[in-house]
């Protein structure tokens, strides 16, 4: 399928110039990193940029490491980038785990962490864990830096608060203050690669608090307040579970489309929230299946 | 729209091109350069048939910019099969397994393997279809396939 929409092609060397590129096209600019999301976009005419910018060339956009408790994961990153990483995997191993989920190993090769989150459907596998590590997107426009919460990061479908004459530099994850555990649950049609049906990610830390966040159950994936208050300072038991699911029905608004039904969804919501909390408190004993294992089928 | 001069390692050859932005770097391989093994099936990154090697990777080269390659390694299977330690033994043993009926997805699965194999050499079952999730076959059912390379990796 031939791309039918003209635009010119730039690849920065600089991040001065990239910024300038973005200050001067603004919704007429699109960023170019794996292009997973954008040559479709493209062929499909759902983006008709006048000019595509090819971030690959500005190595700071290719920073990934540890300092302290923060990672930083660079606009560059793929997700096999991530998958390989021992730091990933040990220390943030939800995002570990979810990153596994992503689409093939051919993709995950190309898709970026930052491409995962700026093209915002509701489905986005690495949402969820990135918002129960208290994530943050890093973007930079001409007129300077600015933090954005992961919470206030999607703001609908395809969504996002980033600027037209911004670009995303980075994601920084913080790492959770007490012993943790987490899993994240997806549901899809079948093993392999598809898009979810929904998702929950779960983190139990050893002093009973709770973090919970789902995609592809509502226009955006979302943290669950709600769900954690009726969690938060209890053992996972019988009762404080029933707690957790009934409030989790408050927190999601899923919707009817090709991959299930609105009440299969709505049912399969507590489904996961169960089997993600057994799981993630198994797994903070040390027990439980191990991290990446298919969990849902 | 300016049109770009690009080079990169095709197969271990030079090649210097002419490039528009738009061009797609799955049609240029096929249209302009002849090389045929990477397949046009869905054209939109989710049956694997357009697989190559790019920098040693498998990526979807349906979902690439051509103007994106200029600097770097192109290997399709016209090249691994020479280059790479796994790819002739896998051609080999999909052709004594019978692991592919009408050979549309074969390169692709073969260069998804390739990958997998240099990374693993030992490869559980669940490995295996876990690396080629992303090349649909619609012949075989997959079962020979995922026997082909699991005896390619313990050199039966």
């Amino acid at each position: 399928m031939p791309i039918t929409t003209e635009f010119e092609y730039v690849k920065p060397k600089d991040m001065d110039e990239a910024l300038h590129v973005f200050s001067l096209y603004r919704e007429k600019a699109r960023a170019l990193a794996g292009g997973t999301d954008l040559v479709m976009h493209l062929k499909e005419n759902i983006a008709r940029p006048e000019v595509v910018v090819d971030l690959k060339a500005l190595d700071e956009l290719a920073v990934f490491e540890m300092k302290g408790s923060t990672l930083r994961i660079g606009a560059l990153v793929t997700f096999s980038d991530l998958i390989n990483s021992p730091v990933v995997k040990s220390r943030f191993p939800v995002l570990w785990e979810a990153s596994l989920t992503v689409a093939s190993v051919g993709v995950r090769n190309r898709a970026t962490l930052a491409g995962n989150i700026c093209s915002a459907v509701p489905s986005a596998d690495s949402a969820p864990a990135l918002a129960v590590y208290c994530a943050e997107v890093l973007v930079r426009g001409i007129k300077g830096e600015r933090r954005i919460p992961i919470g206030a990061w999607f703001t609908g479908p395809k969504k996002t608060a980033l600027n037209p004459e911004e670009i995303v530099t980075a994601v920084e994850l913080e790492l959770p203050g007490k012993k943790s555990a987490g899993c994240y649950m997806k549901l899809a049609r079948y093993e392999g690669e598809d898009l979810a049906q929904g998702g929950v990610a779960v983190l139990v830390s050893s002093d009973d608090t709770y973090r919970v966040a789902v995609c592809a159950l509502g226009p955006a994936p979302s943290r669950c307040p709600g769900t954690e208050a009726a969690l938060n300072g209890n053992k996972l038991g019988e009762k404080t579970l029933a707690r957790a699911k009934e409030a989790i029905l408050k927190e999601v608004s899923p919707i009817t489309d090709i991959r299930s039904s609105k009440e299969y969804r709505l049912h399969m919501t507590q489904i996961m929230l169960g089997r993600a909390l057994e799981t993630a408190v198994a797994r903070l004993f040390g027990k439980g299946a191990k991290y990446g294992t298919e969990n849902i089928a | 729209m300016k049109k770009h001069n690009i080079q990169f390692s095709l197969n271990g050859e030079k090649v210097a091109i002419e490039v528009e932005p738009s061009d797609v770097l799955l049609d240029v391989l096929r249209g302009r350069l002849g090389i045929k093994s990477p397949k046009v099936g869905c054209d939109r990154g989710d049956c694997g048939t357009c697989t190559i090697l790019l920098n040693g990777k498998t990526i979807r080269s349906c979902l690439a910019l051509a103007v994106e390659a200029d600097g770097t390694e192109i290997v399709t299977l016209e090249g691994a099969n020479t280059t790479r330690k796994w790819t002739q033994k896998l051609q080999k043993k999909f052709h004594e397994k019978n692991a592919f009926q009408c050979g549309f997805c074969a390169p692709g699965v073969i260069l998804s393997a390739t990958e997998l194999l240099e990374k693993n050499g030992r490869p559980s079952a669940h490995d295996i279809k876990e690396a080629i999730a992303g090349n649909l076959c619609r012949c075989t059912g997959y079962e020979p396939i995922v026997a082909a390379i699991e005896e390619t990796a313990k050199g039966r």
